[in-house]
């Protein structure tokens, strides 16, 4: 049961812990995680789930698909950290694993 | 003020998060979400996607968790369903005869599937597609080799037509306008759609009038005007949606075609609001002309607009409109509303499967439909709030990128 950490704008931190194969996006939304819209429900549809994950996470999560990644490059305040929450799958080697959520999703 | 009683009518997308918005933004006092379904707020674009497919399981519809209401104190009353609002004495009666006083009431009644005046609709077999219940009725009828009539060519209809086709059954669309998907999009993405759904196997029959259902107690076949008549093991009727405005007009709220609102969610009643599908609103982008939006885009962020009537926190911007579809690999994002474009420009070959369709207006652009193409999506929802005048040209060159082009705009 992998373990992740997020970390809102203000810095308040909330670790929870979660099923592999369930995604960071529907994670915070059981858990009444503010911060991550997913408007769209996880569908890869809206960009309003993006989250920053830690600079020493960032390996193991991986790059986004093409499709993320070119709805990423239109969000607004997106850095070389930035994932759609929805497109991360949860599982044993994330465990632990902390991302932060910006101070708007749009 | 944030103190007093929120009664929100309605427990689907947009009565949930209104629910939650409230909190988000400091209201201190009760909320109280009645909706007349069992199921929690619950999303409903997956009902004719995964979620109909077998794909997602019944939890994974829940917007949040009930625990989560519970945690926000929002007293969540779901099979609970309101038959009056009394906005002179400030309470709404619920079926069972529960009295909800209330300061402030918004209504997020929804829609209800728009019923078909034939004879033998009534027949057994003749579904329609809104809520959960709907799809755990129709889903096992879709058995390989079943034979499914899909009456209307929208998006719901579409999406069931794809989904049915993976599950091997014989699928044939009925659309009585002369191309699928007319009320939404231009020719170009209708042809395209329509080529797609062919070859995939469906008998997509545009111009089609319908007769009647036929059948013994079971629908069997749908009869045409043209005396064709097709046999069928279940019929799926997705010819649009009304809005469910009754309790408000019969409240004194002013109606047409939905509940009138203004920008911020107020009807014409004091502390009476209306958001999601139930409502008519004013498009900001588009010369604040009313319009219904049946969108989730549209159910969150009226939610939040009336949160913040009410609270008295900064109101959100409106974003432009958008809405998206899932059919077989094809994944389209639409931004901004279509409807009196004269113009639309082509980027990409629509045959490699990944290609948009602009749409402008006295040159400036009011819509994109984008296939597998979210560049073009997110770019288009910008040079639409924007109001950006765009030159046709850059946008049908491959070679300009849209950063560019939203660069230049």
């Amino acid at each position: 049961m992998p373990k992740v950490t997020f970390v809102d704008s203000a810095g308040t931190a909330r670790t929870v812990e979660g099923r592999n194969g369930q995604t960071l996006q529907e994670l915070a939304e059981k858990n009444n995680i503010p911060g991550i819209d997913a408007d769209c429900g996880g569908a890869c549809s809206c960009a309003t789930c993006h989250v920053y994950v830690a600079e020493e996470w960032l390996e193991k999560v991986g790059k986004p698909t093409g499709m993320e990644q070119s709805m990423l490059d239109f969000a607004e305040n997106v850095t070389a950290n930035s994932r759609l929450s929805c497109q991360i799958r949860l599982s044993e080697p994330l465990d632990g694993i902390t991302v932060t959520t910006p101070e708007s999703q749009h | 003020m944030l103190e007093g009683r929120v009664v929100v009518v309605g427990a689907g997308q947009a009565g949930g998060e209104v629910a939650i918005q409230l909190r988000r933004m400091g209201w201190q006092g009760h909320v109280t979400v009645l909706g007349a379904e069992t199921a929690p707020p619950y999303q409903r674009p997956p009902l004719s996607k995964k979620y109909l497919a077998g794909q997602m399981a019944t939890d994974d519809l829940w917007l949040r968790p009930r625990e989560t209401f519970a945690e926000e104190r929002i007293a969540l009353g779901t099979g609970e369903r309101v038959v009056h609002a009394d906005l002179d004495a400030r309470a709404v009666t619920t079926g069972d005869g529960e009295v909800h006083a209330f300061d402030h009431l918004v209504f997020a009644t929804g829609s209800t599937p728009r019923r078909i005046a034939l004879p033998g609709a009534e027949l057994g077999g003749v579904h329609v597609l809104r809520s959960i219940t709907d799809v755990d009725g129709l889903r096992p009828a879709l058995l390989p080799g079943a034979r499914l009539v899909i009456v209307g060519a929208g998006y719901i209809g579409l999406e069931v037509a794809a989904v049915a086709r993976g599950l091997d059954v014989a699928v044939t669309v009925l659309e009585a306008a002369p191309r699928v998907l007319a009320r939404v999009t231009g020719p170009e993405m209708s042809a395209f759609y329509d080529q797609v759904h062919r070859d995939a196997g469906v008998d997509v029959r545009t111009g089609a009038r319908l007769e009647a259902f036929e059948g013994d107690g079971q629908v069997a076949a749908v009869r045409l005007a043209d005396g064709q008549r097709i046999e069928a093991d279940v019929v799926l009727v997705a010819i649009g949606i009304v809005p469910d405005d009754a309790l408000a007009r019969a409240s004194g709220v002013h109606c047409e075609d939905g509940i009138v609102v203004d920008a911020d969610a107020r009807t014409s009643a004091p502390g009476v609001y209306a958001i999601g599908d139930c409502a008519r609103r004013p498009l900001v982008h588009y010369d604040r002309r009313l319009s219904r939006l049946e969108s989730v885009h549209n159910a969150l962020e009226q939610a939040k607009l009336a949160a913040a009537a009410i609270t008295g926190a900064p109101r959100p911007t409106e974003e432009t409109p958008w809405f998206w579809s899932d059919q077989y690999d094809l994944k389209l994002q639409i931004a901004g509303i279509s409807a009196g474009a004269d113009r639309v420009v082509l980027r990409g070959d629509p045959g490699t499967r990944r290609f948009a369709a602009f749409s402008l207006a006295a040159g400036r652009l009011i819509a994109v439909d984008a296939v597998n193409a979210p560049a073009e999506f997110m770019a288009g929802r910008k040079l639409i709030a924007q109001r950006a005048e765009v030159a046709p040209e850059r946008l049908a060159d491959t070679s300009v990128s849209m950063k560019d082009i939203l660069g230049a705009g």
